[in-house]
């Protein structure tokens, strides 16, 4: 094996093989925390919202001076609404997942819990609200239409709620939550239904309670909530979204929309600060894998070229090219697995700091193995071509002095 | 010498121009990278206000109840409406001023223009003395107008423009939701970034279209935009008295002396509340300076910040590498170096002549990285961030630029010209 002739050279060329280690190492250990952190930005760009996105089309209203009877005139809205062709359901809401601005309540399973340990974010609608949504129930029941009330009203005041899957765990852990109940402050609420999934408006909470959400059978009125959802056909949503404007106004004048966008708008914007991270780290780490391939490239090329002359005299005295061609692979072997074993080292540091300094969690032990193989692979790669060049060399170099 | 040391480097350079390429593009790629995120770096930790940011404070009072108290825990950044009025009131400061942002409906008396809603701030008379606000018409209004309520308005010079098409509307009256304001005063443009006096608005970028009387603002009833946090339930939460806090309060101090005073004066008032029963915390003041408060509520995207340090290590990379292929660059030409030194070069003058090589390399990959920068901060005004508008390449940061990518040359060509001239006449001549 040409091992210990190898580490003999390298020995003597000190200064250029350290380079070269400390090149890979440092690469390694940003690209592994590189991948790491694209990794984690796009699993939060695929939180589910737990709605039927793509069917669902939001619009905001806001009106201008004072509005005499706001609930008739939401349900005037919402009649007009479902009236458009392609539209499957319709309902007044406060908030819609992703939204960025929500309402949130501290919720206990004790009454007038201080602690405030658990928030979570309050959504509220007119009846269509859970079929507009396309939202599952895994346990229990939607609410009866004598549960809504009004949200309008003096001191409104409902008794039931439907809670997602996490915050039923997270306040009844290990318990059948149905018929439980939960406390907004001192006002109690039995749980009668339970959903599978339904993301907040914004995660400003803390990722573990970004999934705490609740609903409130509170008829809102627009003047309140401020927002109606619209369920379309497959496809029609752009349509949809374009007549909305002139139906709404034709109920009732002095009023400004904004925000007409389907909910994948919704979410795209939401997360746009996520995807221009994980973009600018990916080619971050693809710039970093070329020029240490480069530079690779450099180094060995002028290895070969110092090199001419004990090559040729191997090749001489019988070594065929291929042995050439391993001798220059092995070599860079060897120089990419110290640069691997230290750059290891040195991505644990990194995401150590990054942990203390951006509350990154831990780096998962299966980036090392990732990273090893695509540095091996990048060397290897990066010096073919210049140990090709050295296994043409021929024998008869050795002969001629230069 | 120099001219010499120029000329060989720059011959030595076009020698092995697949290498000098190489290293002009990691360094160039490494310094554009670097200069794009730190100038965006720059651009959002830039002082908002910096004629004044020494003497205006952000001022923090604690109201809420004992329950659940945390000793030494952060006071709520906003006040209540009773505390904000009554700091006014008190007038202990230079000048002083409580805001909330807001929203308007407009309905333009003009024909042909649909009703909108535009940002608005509801505020007292000194917000804009104290803010440094200029005016390109008319004036603020003044604490006469704050105590009676008057319906007055300040707008900008883009709003008036679009209601009015001219800016010269002193006088004349706009309809915001349903009371008539007389127009006082029209702002010259106007923008600070990050809008440090109300962050719960977003950080950078807009900023309020329309300044009305904060009592004026209570009486008609206007909507009331930013963070609402309240300990009971209240069923008028932005009315007097009610317990919660979503007023922004700030105050203009002459020096040091005048903050200290203050704070007393806030512990006191503190005191003062808790005796009449009102507060329940012993005093839990805060009075922080514009650099101090936009420190303690991270204004600074932590984003911003790990991208940073991401192109930081990016060129450290590229250094590395460059150091590698100067040293493979220097010593390839081992025999000339012996030549030159054979003939009576000092190891002083290689040395400063293989430095001068890596500076060229420098200036070459500085000129590369501006190019860069400038179209890495294109794309980042691109992205729909709030800050995308902002960042440009300002004169500091372009020579910084060019400093960088030279000085960081000449530091990649340390080692490898050390090397080089280390290298023995003798033995150079003899192998070839």
């Amino acid at each position: 094996m040409d091992f210990l002739p190898i580490l003999s050279t390298l020995r003597r060329h000190r200064t250029a093989a350290t380079l070269v280690v400390l090149e890979i190492a440092l690469t390694c250990a940003i690209v592994s925390n590189a991948v790491f952190l694209i990794r984690e930005r796009l699993a939060r760009m695929d939180t589910p919202s737990g709605v039927v996105e793509e069917e669902l089309v939001r619009v905001r209203l806001i009106g201008i001076g004072q509005t005499a009877d706001a609930a008739a005139l939401t349900a005037q809205d919402l009649v007009a609404l479902r009236a458009i062709p392609g539209v499957k359901s319709v309902a007044s809401t406060n908030q819609v997942p992703f939204g960025n601005s929500g309402w949130n309540s501290s919720v206990s399973s004790i009454p007038d819990d201080v602690s405030g340990s658990t928030t979570a974010s309050l959504y509220m609608g007119t009846q269509d609200l859970l079929e507009t949504w396309g939202v599952r129930l895994i346990a229990g029941r939607d609410f009866t239409p004598e549960e809504y009330v009004d949200a309008d009203a003096k001191d409104a005041k409902v008794s039931s709620a439907i809670v997602t899957r996490a915050l039923a765990e997270r306040l009844f852990p290990g318990q059948s939550p149905l018929g439980r109940t939960l406390y907004l402050g001192s006002d109690p609420e039995t749980i009668v239904g339970v959903i599978d999934e339904l993301a907040r408006p914004n995660d400003r909470n803390g990722p573990e309670s970004a999934a705490y959400s609740m609903v409130l059978p509170l008829s809102i009125s627009y003047t309140t909530g401020g927002t109606y959802l619209i369920r379309v056909e497959p496809g029609r949503g752009g349509e949809v979204l374009a007549a909305v404007d002139a139906t709404l106004t034709k109920v009732a004048a002095n009023r400004i929309f904004t925000h007409l966008e389907s909910l994948t708008e919704v979410r795209d914007s939401y997360f746009r600060k996520d995807r221009s991270m994980a973009y600018l780290l990916i080619g971050v780490s693809l710039a970093l894998l070329i020029i240490t391939a480069l530079g690779i490239v450099g180094l060995a090329s002028f290895w070969v070229q110092q090199r001419t002359r004990q090559i040729g005299i191997r090749r001489a005295l019988g070594a065929s090219r291929g042995d050439i061609l391993r001798y220059f692979l092995l070599e860079n072997f060897i120089l990419a697995t110290m640069g691997i074993v230290v750059g290891m080292g040195l991505a644990y540091a990194l995401n150590h700091w990054l942990m203390d300094a951006y509350a990154v969690p831990r780096l998962p032990a299966t980036v090392l193995p990732i990273g090893a193989v695509a540095l091996w692979l990048l060397g290897q790669l990066a010096v073919l071509a210049p140990a090709l060049r050295a296994a043409r060399i021929s024998p008869a170099i050795a002969t001629r002095s230069v | 010498m120099f001219p010499y040391y120029l000329d060989r480097a720059w011959r030595s350079l076009r020698r092995d121009v697949g290498l000098t390429l190489l290293m002009v593009v990691a360094i160039g790629v490494g310094v554009g990278a670097s200069m794009t995120t730190l100038t965006v770096l720059h651009v959002l930790s830039a002082d908002p206000i910096p004629e004044a940011s020494h003497q205006l404070y952000a001022v923090q009072l604690d109201p809420r109840p004992a329950l659940g108290m945390d000793p030494g825990e952060e006071p709520s950044d906003q006040l209540t409406r009773t505390d904000a009025e009554a700091l006014v009131r008190a007038a202990r400061g230079k000048r002083q001023a409580m805001m909330s942002g807001g929203s308007a409906a407009i309905e333009p008396q003009t024909a042909g223009l649909a009703p909108f809603r535009v940002d608005a701030r509801w505020t007292s008379a000194d917000f804009f003395p104290m803010f440094r606000v200029p005016f390109v018409a008319g004036g603020p209004w003044s604490a006469a107008d704050d105590a009676a309520n008057a319906r007055v308005v300040v707008i900008t010079r883009a709003l008036a423009e679009k209601l009015f098409g001219q800016i010269d509307v002193v006088g004349r009256s706009i309809r915001v939701e349903t009371g008539d304001l007389r127009i006082v005063g029209v702002l010259d443009s106007w923008s600070v970034n990050p809008h440090f006096y109300d962050l719960h608005q977003g950080t950078y970028g807009q900023s309020e279209q329309l300044f009305a009387p904060f009592s004026t603002s209570r009486e008609l009833k206007f909507g009331v935009d930013g963070s609402l946090d309240c300990w009971e339930n209240a069923d008028d939460p932005h009315g007097l008295g009610a317990p919660c806090v979503w007023v922004q309060f700030w105050v203009e101090l002459e020096d040091a002396a005048a903050a200290d005073a203050y704070r007393d004066f806030l512990v006191g008032y503190s005191d003062d509340q808790r005796k009449a029963g009102r507060y329940q915390r012993p005093p839990n003041v805060r009075l922080r300076d514009v650099p101090d408060w936009l420190d303690v509520q991270k204004v600074v995207p932590s984003d911003a910040r790990l991208q940073t340090w991401v192109a930081l290590g990016f060129l450290f990379v590229c250094l590395i590498n460059t150091v590698g292929l100067l040293l493979t660059k220097f010593l390839r030409h081992g025999a000339e170096i012996g030549v030159r030194r054979a003939v009576g070069a000092s190891k002083r003058s290689i040395f400063a002549q293989l430095l001068v090589e890596a500076g060229l390399v420098g200036v070459a990959g500085g000129a590369l990285g501006l190019g860069l920068a400038y179209l890495g901060l294109w794309a980042v005004r691109q992205q729909p961030t709030d800050y995308a508008e902002l960042a440009h390449l300002d004169l500091p940061m372009l020579f910084a630029t060019i400093a960088l990518a030279v000085v960081s040359s000449l530091c990649a060509g340390l080692l490898p010209a050390w090397r080089g001239c280390q290298l023995t006449p003798a033995i150079q001549l003899k192998s070839h």
